[in-house]
Formats: C-alpha cells, sequence, structure tokens
C-alpha cells in the first residue's frame, strides 16, 4: 500500500514537472510571438510613414511645433539636470581622489569626461525618455481613444506620416541640441561646484579641461544622442499610435513606452560602447 | 450613390458583417439603424476604409472602392466628411482652426478666402461666435455642429454620421437632424447616418437599413417603418409602449378610424377602436 501510495505521489510529481515545463514553454513562446508581433508592427509603422505630404506646409508647420515643444519645452529639465550632474560629478570625484600625488587637474578630466560619453548623452535621453516620452504617448493615445486620428485618416491624410515624422524629425534635430547643451552645463556646473566648496579653482579646472582632451569622444557622445533621439521617438509614437481602450490603456500605454524606452538606451548605450570604444 | 455587395467582416472568430448588400442613395438622408452590437459602426467604418472588409465590394458611383490604390482612395477620402460620434475635434486648435484644417490642408486659398468660407459654415450651423474657443469650451451639440461644419467644409460628396445625436437633448438632437437634412439636400450628398434614435429614424428615414446581427434585416422608408410586419423591426423600434401607442394611432388615422376627439379618448383610455 505504502509502495502504491509512493507511486502515486512520484506520479504526480513527474506529471507536475512535465506539466510545469509544457506551461513555462507556451509561456516563452507566446512572450517570443508577442515580441515578434508588436516588432514586426513597429516595423510597418515605420515603413507606413514614408509617403509623398498632402501638403509640404502643413507638414513644415508640425515639424516647427513639435521642434518648439520637444526642444524648447525640455531646455529648462536639461539645464537643471545638466548643471547638477556636473556639480555632483565634481564634489565626488574629489572626494574619491585622496592621494596627494594624483594633481587636482584630474577631477576637471574625470568631469570633462564622463560628463561628455555618460552623463550627457546617456542620463539626459533618460530623463528625456520620460518627459518627452510619455507627452508622445499620452498624446497619439489620447487622439486615438477620441478618434482623432481616425478623423484625419477619413480626411485623406496619412497619420503616421502626418503625426509620427514630425515628432521623429523634430527628436532628431533638438535632443543632439540637448546633449551639447548638456555637456556645457555639466562641465560648467563642475566648474561652479569646484569653485564653491575649494575642491579646484577655476584656473586649474580650466586647465584640466583642456589636458588629454579626446575629440572622438564628442563624436560619440553624438552617436549615442542621435541613436536614443530615434528610440525615444519612435517607441512612445508606436505605443500611443495603437493603444486600444480608454484613460486606463492610455496611461498604461504611456508608462510601458518610458520603461521600454529606458531599457533600450541602457542596451544601445551598452552595444554602441562596445562597437565604438573598442581599442 | 453607395453600393455595398456581400459584405463580411470578422474580428477573430465573431462574426460582425454577415453577407451584407445594399444602395445608399445620393441627394437623401440613408440611416443604418440595429441595436447595439449588430454591426452599424463596423459598417460605415468599411464603408469609409477605416476597416477593411474580409470580403464583398463597395462602389462610389461607380468605382470600386475596394480595389483602389492607397493614393485613389486618399483622393476620394478628400470627397468625404464624417461626423463622429464623439465629434472628434482637435483638442489643441480652436474652433477656427480645427474648421480651417481641410482648407489648409486641401485647398491653396489665402488665409482671407478661408476665414470667409470658415465663417459662412460656421452660420450655417448657427454657430456664428465661436471661432476662438475650444473644443473643452463648447456644449455637446455645439461640438457636434462644429463636427458638422467640418465635415462639410469642402463641400463633400458623402457624408458619413456615426450617431450624431448621442448624449444630445431632445430638442437639440432635432435641431442636429434638420441641419443634416438640410444640408444634404442643399448640396445634394449622400448622408449615411448611423443612429438607433427613433425621433431621427421619423424625421430623417428616406432611405433605412435595419440591421440584425450582421445582417439585412429590412429596408425601407419611415412611412414604410410603421406598416412593417417584420417582428424584430417592431421589437426594435417599438420597444416603449409611447411609440407602440404613437404607432396605432397613426395605423388607425391612415385607415380613417380616428374621426373626432371622442374616437381620440377612447383610444387614449385604452380601448381599441374597431
Amino acid at each position: 500500500m505504502s509502495n502504491c501510495i509512493r507511486c502515486t505521489i512520484y506520479s504526480t510529481i513527474n506529471n507536475l514537472n512535465w506539466y510545469t515545463f509544457v506551461q513555462l514553454s507556451l509561456t516563452q513562446l507566446k512572450i517570443k510571438m508577442l515580441f515578434f508581433n508588436h516588432f514586426g508592427q513597429y516595423i510597418l509603422m515605420l515603413k507606413g510613414m514614408f509617403t509623398k505630404p498632402e501638403n509640404m506646409r502643413m507638414y513644415w508647420k508640425e515639424l516647427m511645433h513639435q521642434c518648439v515643444e520637444i526642444g524648447i519645452g525640455s531646455l529648462g529639465i536639461v539645464l537643471i539636470i545638466s548643471v547638477f550632474m556636473g556639480a555632483v560629478s565634481a564634489v565626488q570625484t574629489s572626494y574619491q581622489l585622496v592621494s596627494p600625488l594624483i594633481p587636482a587637474t584630474t577631477i576637471a578630466q574625470i568631469v570633462r569626461d564622463t560628463v561628455i560619453l555618460e552623463f550627457a548623452p546617456t542620463v539626459v535621453c533618460i530623463v528625456l525618455a520620460g518627459v518627452v516620452g510619455s507627452k508622445i504617448a499620452s498624446e497619439l493615445g489620447n487622439m486615438r481613444v477620441s478618434e482623432q486620428i481616425d478623423a484625419l485618416e477619413i480626411m485623406g491624410i496619412n497619420t503616421k506620416s502626418y503625426l509620427i515624422m514630425p515628432k521623429i524629425a523634430a527628436c532628431l534635430i533638438t535632443i543632439p541640441m540637448l546633449v551639447v547643451l548638456s555637456m556645457v552645463l555639466g562641465i560648467f556646473g563642475g566648474r561652479l561646484a569646484g569653485a564653491a566648496t575649494h575642491i579646484i579653482s577655476t584656473d586649474t579646472y580650466d586647465m584640466g579641461l583642456l589636458l588629454n582632451f579626446v575629440p572622438y569622444n564628442v563624436f560619440f557622445a553624438l552617436v549615442k544622442a542621435y541613436t536614443f533621439a530615434f528610440i525615444i521617438s519612435t517607441i512612445p509614437s508606436y505605443y500611443g499610435y495603437y493603444v486600444k481602450g480608454g484613460a486606463l490603456e492610455i496611461g498604461r500605454s504611456s508608462t510601458k513606452s518610458v520603461v521600454i524606452s529606458c531599457i533600450m538606451i541602457l542596451f544601445a548605450d551598452y552595444i554602441l560602447a562596445a562597437l565604438l570604444l573598442d581599442k | 450613390m453607395i453600393e455595398f455587395k456581400n459584405l463580411k467582416k470578422s474580428f477573430g472568430e465573431k462574426v460582425i458583417l454577415n453577407d451584407v448588400s445594399h444602395v445608399m442613395d445620393s441627394g437623401k438622408t440613408n440611416l443604418i439603424i440595429g441595436q447595439s452590437g449588430s454591426g452599424k459602426t463596423v459598417l460605415q467604418k468599411c464603408l469609409v476604409g477605416l476597416f477593411e472588409p474580409d470580403s464583398g465590394e463597395i462602389i462610389y458611383d461607380g468605382v470600386s472602392f475596394t480595389d483602389m490604390t492607397v493614393e485613389e482612395r486618399k483622393e476620394l477620402r478628400q470627397q468625404i466628411g464624417m461626423l463622429f460620434q464623439g465629434s472628434a475635434l482637435f483638442d489643441s486648435m480652436t474652433v477656427e482652426q480645427n474648421i480651417m484644417f481641410p482648407l489648409d490642408m486641401f485647398t491653396t486659398k489665402n488665409f482671407s478666402e478661408k476665414l470667409k468660407r470658415v465663417n459662412e459654415v460656421l452660420d450655417r450651423v448657427n454657430l456664428p461666435d465661436v471661432n476662438k474657443k475650444y473644443p473643452a469650451e463648447l456644449s455637446g451639440g455645439m461640438k457636434k455642429r462644429v463636427g458638422i461644419a467640418r465635415a462639410v467644409v469642402l463641400n463633400p460628396k458623402y457624408l458619413f454620421c456615426d450617431e450624431p445625436n448621442s448624449g444630445l437633448d431632445p430638442q437639440t438632437s432635432m435641431v442636429i437632424d434638420k441641419l443634416i437634412l438640410e444640408l444634404t439636400r442643399e448640396f445634394n450628398m449622400t448622408a449615411v447616418i448611423n443612429t438607433h434614435d427613433m425621433n431621427s429614424v421619423m424625421e430623417m428615414g428616406e432611405n433605412i437599413l435595419y440591421m440584425y446581427e450582421g445582417k439585412k434585416e429590412w429596408t425601407g422608408n419611415k412611412n414604410d417603418i410603421i406598416f412593417s410586419d417584420n417582428e424584430r423591426l417592431n421589437d426594435f423600434i417599438f420597444a416603449s409602449e409611447f411609440l407602440q401607442d404613437a404607432k396605432d394611432m397613426r395605423m388607425l388615422e391612415a385607415r380613417g378610424k380616428i374621426s373626432d376627439d371622442r374616437d381620440m379618448d377612447e383610444l387614449l383610455k385604452g380601448k381599441k377602436l374597431d
């Protein structure tokens, strides 16, 4: 009898393991299919943007409007983040440089390279993914839910081209500019913090900025900026354009688009660093 | 004229349109009526190309819409005006900008000509002083009228209205109905209207298509509807006792049975006349 019970228990455990295995495999397959489904729809959305504009003047107007919304609208946050990023970098670098053998100009070099290579392109773009990305996703989502996109389609306008392309172009124009501004402000923030906390004098700091400067770093930062600008504009546009449902779904799609954008930015950051910074 | 033949549309396993065929006449208000979920909105969206039917043909004035290229459809769509259930006005634009948008996009008129046209259509829909207001500042009826103004600003040949009276009081509904009827006749448009408002059916029903579970159940006009013996149609139209009594009175009038006020009193007391 005890053998029977043992056998029953073992066979149940084996069946459960097999059942769990099948369920997990099906879930993985579902996730992969969902990913390919979304990716395919994303590519089709990008492909669908490229048609002849119905009226160039209106498209230009929309592009300028988006440049103002995205570029000028994000200026404040970029300014604040950049200055404080540079300031914190200077203070923390000074804290870590405990040896008196290392010259103070090193602080300036480290702040400069950290700001140019990482803080200005990556950190600022992650913040912009939240600010700009959520704005794009919720604007398009709201237009979808209130049938404004359908109204534009009925008028004979290619909505992918009219609504999404200007946003992508505006991001590609303004975000690299914001990254360059961020570099300048970050380095300036470090200078300010160094002088204010008497870590490093302004003359020493300026001297340090010029030492061992690699112009390629700026090129690398701009490549990152353009890549991240594309991610920040296209992923939220996708989630907003294809939203289905009501206010709850708009909120969800906005949040999801920001999360996915941030993950893709970090992933692209690593890939670009591995590809372009290889010695 | 819009004709559709053997239209079928499913979403997954659910069949929404099941072999529907009909002709929508030009210069008339063509109504599509039916219960919620009968396929009215899906049918209308197939007609304007927002949904692709699984099979069947849609013909606009002898030209097949289903076989058109994207560019050809774009050309045709410039002759279509649509009023959505929620008006679908552009939130970030004023009323003037909303109505001017199709003119900006598809005409080469200068600003003063466009403004003149905008003011013309706003006068036509009885909204002369709302140019600078935003959609959020308008009432439901005003939004519908702005929606109609935007839909007709380019003098379209085809006007589609998706439940134009939803959320409106009876008086405002009648204003919207009369406006749609007048504009249809004035511009000789083919108007296709989704509704389940019986007042609209009786006001505007020049060509009515009743849909039931995705199929064409009955066709006719507002006069035929009273005398129809289609059970499903009667259950739908005359669901309330008030409308049932109204139907009885009309039928009796038509048969000449109501001759004076005494007969009317008897009828109102619930006693049927012979």
